[in-house]
């Protein structure tokens, strides 16, 4: 009986060795065969951070800094890991009441309990001091660092742009992006976005299940650092473009102003403007919306975007097209016979350069005309269309109808319209020049954008060529500046200098002889040649000026227009683009009181806006 | 005679004291390695479990060197006493105790804690020990059963009053030593057939299961009447079976609680929440999983000392011997822990004292039971049930206890060769 009961051992020592057995083959399967669990382990315990490299700054052209960044933090969570928090003193610290820590709450738990969301966006440093020094009282709370743009001088808005975080297209656009990336959205921060962004980098580093970095993995040997954005050396002279500003505050309209040599944009407002730091951080929300529904439409790129028509201002290249293709000479008259349209009191003008200095429309009617009604040489009839297309292909060459390849997006092109044009507006082509002749004094179908009017400026300027206007000048870092090659070329109009030399003394005259329109433009040491508009619109007319100064080897090249304020181009736009002309060349303006006069004044109709927009919008 | 003059040490059996020793050792490392902190560098620090580890070690050591040198008979002659004042302990600790982790089972001491379950496994098994040493025991006389039961039903009732139901199922396992003093084997097999019923009626419909188990009984009767199985025997055992299956749902339903049932589930794959209850396993298995075969070297755990197992120096502690040491360090430490068991069943069987080859018996059954709950839980085999693993795990109640149960027998079988 013992015996038997002794043997029974060996059935328990069976029982643990069958066990032990088992479990050594479990471990065999789970440890040697089977390596998705080392894969689980890393995923657990690797966490890829994205090193986001500092956005390139962007400097004026005199190297005053218009954007740089700061660092803001981001406070995220991870719900799971929340525990014994004390919600008042959070609450207080974030400076958020109950309901809204509820709310976040729950959007966060609702995302991922175990992943972060953060929290509240893009504290400053200066808010951030009192959370970072109770954040360990918070588990489950930690911070992220990040940066935002400022604007020291709030300038330019429309020309730097802002920046913002990608959204789902963006990212499935271009995959470079992730989400929580921020990317330029508008301005010069959209189109240098690859050039500014930099590289970003990644690094590995271990976590531990409350997701505390434990150090980097493997010494970072798989790291890789980011790179640095790089800078942009802008052609605005931040100087000016405050001056600007200052002007077109109370104001509607746009100003561009282009060094005539060179193509650089020297300032570029549209305004209403607003404060790009309006757009910055976490008070960026509301305020787009704000400005979207403004009535005055702040975020709209007048200068860009605003086909006017040209008004008077396009005489001067109507009279530059018509002698270069022979249809007029320098000395050709016409009576101002209002018969044909409308004009004011002026001397007959008796040669182009006249024309250009007391405008006279009937005079630009009949040069149209000539222009227009052009013999067709394979038919040897007189063919509206024919001229048209000479006149078509002439005013692409100074820059009109086409896009002129500013660096920045989402500009409009103008419109010259076309024989295919006006055969569909005109069913059948039941047209001719009696029907189109608006366009001879810059009125009817032509739009012009207010670029394209300073670089027309630009190109009498330069008697008959111009570089593409442009507002970065070099790319790069401090020590190692790359120049912009994108906008070196010369365009030239292809019409002979001898003939713009005739705008020149015109405009000289406009401005600085009797019987001109622009006298209010005059500066007495500095000799500015000029050429004013009137662009009739819904509401009171715009008022419209070009200028160039001096005279001789021009420094500056300016259009300013001036929305729904009556009383021509003369009476607004042309003091003011004198004011500019004065600060940009002597650097300060001795005009004391015409300056005072010009800042203070508001003389834009506010009635017609929305419809206007819209108009304009809708081209 | 002779071999009892040459004195104590040289009766003791080194190498049962060896394995001990290798297995607290490992423990203490793993302790150090699955909570090591950088602002407590040094293993000794008393302000990391890993310096505490040593305290109650060095403790155990003491207990250990205390069993040694006194008598081997007071503890077959205290056995009682030692099992009531444990009794007494286990209802008092039900009253004043704290409450770790929802079991009320602990006596807090300043900062340290006493778990009395853990030592009345020792005192049971000395009472166990003691009762079926008695002169006239029989294990097919009914009295026997029923005192033997009573005396492990008593504690084991306790320990699940405290809510602590992985310490109460170990009470079960001294069914290993009663099947050893004579218990029928029948009821060892009984034990398992209604394990493996439990299970396959949580996976299988109850109906198609009794339908299934219809069918068996009908296959034996059909291949065993020659030899004059009975029928009715055969029809009986299938209702008893069928109770079982149709009991267990109502079972499974009432006296489990729901954290227990989703731990089975889990185990048995009805229910699927890595995040939730299936988390702790599902980190444990990663972390055993990626040790490969030879580990990622000490403190190289990314697992286990990032904190992704919970509870990895007590109750997983084996997590981090497999992610640390890999396959091969998982495989020595199982390997140490068979040594163990099948050298105390060998001196058990060596014994001339009823009494301490019953205890030595308890002793091996009990190691067992952790061994196979804790191991198997860790590596996803068992459902989680919260025991620590005998020497290695953190505590001191534990280490202490498990040191006094061991010691007790290697002291017994130190005076194997005395009168008895």
């Amino acid at each position: 009986m013992k015996n038997t009961l002794s043997s029974r051992r060996f059935i328990l020592m069976g029982i643990f060795i069958t066990v032990g057995i088992i479990y050594i083959i479990r471990l065999l399967f789970l440890q040697v065969f089977d390596d998705s669990y080392a894969q689980l382990a890393n995923r657990n315990a690797l966490r890829f951070v994205t090193q986001y490299p500092a956005r390139g700054l962007i400097y004026d052209r005199k190297g005053e800094l218009l954007v740089y960044n700061e660092l803001v933090y981001d406070l995220m969570v991870i719900p799971r890991q929340v525990k014994n928090l004390d919600t008042a003193l959070l609450c207080k610290l974030v400076g958020i009441d109950k309901e809204q820590f509820l709310t976040r709450m729950k959007k966060a738990v609702n995302y991922s309990s175990y992943a972060p969301s953060s929290f509240e966006k893009q504290i400053s440093k200066e808010d951030f001091g009192p959370i970072q020094e109770k954040l360990y009282m918070f588990p489950g709370f930690y911070a992220q660092s990040r940066t935002l743009r400022y604007y020291p001088h709030a300038v330019a808005s429309h020309v730097l742009g802002y920046v913002g975080e990608v959204n789902e297209n963006m990212i499935k656009k271009n995959p470079y992006y992730k989400k929580g990336d921020y990317i330029g959205m508008s301005g010069m921060e959209k189109f240098y976005e690859e050039i500014l962004r930099g590289e970003k980098g990644s690094k590995i580093t271990l976590v531990d299940v409350h997701n505390r970095e434990k150090g980097s993995f493997q010494d970072g040997k798989y790291d890789t650092a980011s790179i640095a954005g790089h800078n942009l050396y802008s052609s605005i002279d931040l100087q000016l473009q405050l001056y600007a500003e200052k002007i077109m505050a109370n104001k509607r309209g746009s100003i561009v102003a282009i060094e005539p040599s060179t193509g650089e944009i020297l300032c570029f407002v549209s305004a209403p403007f607003y404060d790009p730091n309006m757009l910055v951080g976490r008070v960026r929300g509301n305020n787009y919306m704000k400005l979207l529904n403004d009535i005055s439409k702040p975020l709209f790129n007048r200068a860009l975007m605003a086909e006017y028509p040209p008004g008077s201002i396009f005489k001067v290249a109507q009279a530059m097209i018509a002698l270069d293709m022979g249809v007029v000479y320098p000395d050709t008259g016409f009576p101002c016979d209002r018969s044909l349209v409308g004009c004011h009191n002026h001397p007959m003008a008796s040669n182009v350069r006249d024309a250009i200095k007391m405008s006279c429309n009937p005079y630009f009617y009949r040069l149209y005309q000539r222009i227009i009604q052009q013999k067709d040489p394979s038919t040897q009839k007189i063919e509206s269309k024919y001229g048209l297309s000479i006149w078509d292909d002439a005013m692409y060459k100074l820059g009109f109808g086409k896009k002129l390849g500013i660096d920045l997006p989402d500009s409009k092109s103008g419109f010259i319209p076309d024989t295919s044009y006006y055969n569909r507006y005109y069913k059948g082509g039941g047209w001719n020049f009696f029907t189109i002749y608006s366009n001879s004094i810059g009125q009817g179908e032509v739009g012009v954008i207010p670029l394209q009017m300073a670089n027309f400026a630009a190109i009498v300027a330069n008697r008959g060529w111009y570089i593409t206007p442009h507002l970065v000048k070099y790319f790069g870092d401090e020590n190692l500046k790359k120049r912009n090659t994108q906008y070196v070329k010369k365009n030239y109009s292809m019409i002979p200098q001898e003939y713009w030399d005739i705008a020149v003394e015109g405009m000289w005259g406009v401005v600085h002889e009797a019987g001109g329109t622009a006298r209010r433009a005059r500066i007495d040491d500095i000799a500015v040649c000029g050429k004013t508009g009137t662009a009739q619109n819904i509401g009171a007319d715009h008022s419209v000026f070009i200028c160039f100064a001096p005279k001789d080897n021009p420094k500056i090249a300016i259009s300013v227009y001036v929305e729904n304020a009556a009383g021509g181009g003369g009476t607004w736009a042309a003091p003011i683009a004198s004011l500019l002309c004065e600060k940009y060349i002597r650097g300060e303006v001795l005009r004391k009181d015409m300056e005072e006069t010009y800042i203070n004044a508001a003389p834009c109709q506010t009635l017609p806006l929305r419809r206007y927009i819209q108009k304009s919008e809708s081209d | 005679m002779e071999r009892r003059e040459r004195g104590l040490l040289e009766n003791i059996d080194w190498s049962t004291i060896l394995i001990y020793l290798t297995l607290v050792l490992i423990g203490w490392i793993s302790i150090y390695s699955a909570v090591y902190d950088e602002a407590h560098k040094s293993i000794f620090d008393l302000d990391a479990r890993y310096g505490k580890q040593l305290v109650w070690i060095g403790i155990s050591f003491l207990i250990a060197l205390f069993i040694l040198v006194i008598d081997p008979k007071f503890f077959s002659q205290t056995s009682y006493l030692w099992y009531g004042v444990f009794i007494v302990m286990l209802l008092a600790v039900l009253v004043v105790g704290s409450e770790t982790k929802g079991a009320k089972s602990w006596f807090g001491v300043g900062d340290f804690g006493i778990q009395p379950s853990e030592f009345a496994k020792a005192t049971t098994a000395l009472a166990l020990a003691k009762i079926l040493s008695g002169i006239d025991v029989d294990m097919k006389n009914m009295k026997t059963k029923f005192a033997a039961i009573t005396i492990v039903a008593i504690p084991m009732l306790l320990v699940l009053l405290q809510n602590d139901t992985g310490s109460a199922l170990v009470f079960l396992i001294f069914v290993l030593v009663l099947f050893r003093e004579g218990l029928s084997l029948s009821v060892l097999i009984f034990g398992v057939v209604m394990a493996i019923l439990f299970v396959l009626s949580l996976l299988i419909n109850p109906y198609v299961l009794i339908g299934i188990l219809f069918a068996i009984t009908i296959a034996i009767w059909l291949l065993y009447r020659k030899r004059k199985l009975s029928i009715w025997l055969c029809l009986g055992l299938f209702v008893v079976a069928a109770g079982v299956v149709l009991s267990v749902e109502y079972v499974y339903d009432n006296a489990l609680e729901s954290h227990q049932k989703d731990r089975i589930e889990v185990l048995l794959g009805q229910k699927s929440d890595p995040k939730g209850v299936e988390y702790n396993v599902n980190q444990s298995k990663i972390a055993i999983g990626s040790g490969g075969l030879f580990g990622k070297g000490f403190l190289k755990g990314t697992q286990t000392k990032y904190n992704f197992v919970p509870e990895q120096d007590t109750d997983f502690i084996f997590c981090t011997i497999g992610e640390e040491w890999g396959f091969v360090g998982s495989v020595f430490v199982i390997g140490l822990y068979l040594s163990l068991m099948i050298r105390l069943i060998r001196m058990a069987e060596r014994q001339r004292s009823k009494f301490s080859r019953i205890y030595g018996y308890c002793v091996t059954s009990i190691l067992f039971a952790h061994f196979t709950i804790n191991i198997g839980m860790t590596i996803g085999l068992l459902p989680v049930i919260g025991i620590p693993l005998p020497y290695i795990s953190y505590g001191g109640s534990s280490l202490m206890a498990f040191t006094l149960l061991l010691f007790i027998f290697i002291r017994q079988d130190a005076s194997r060769m005395d009168l008895v």
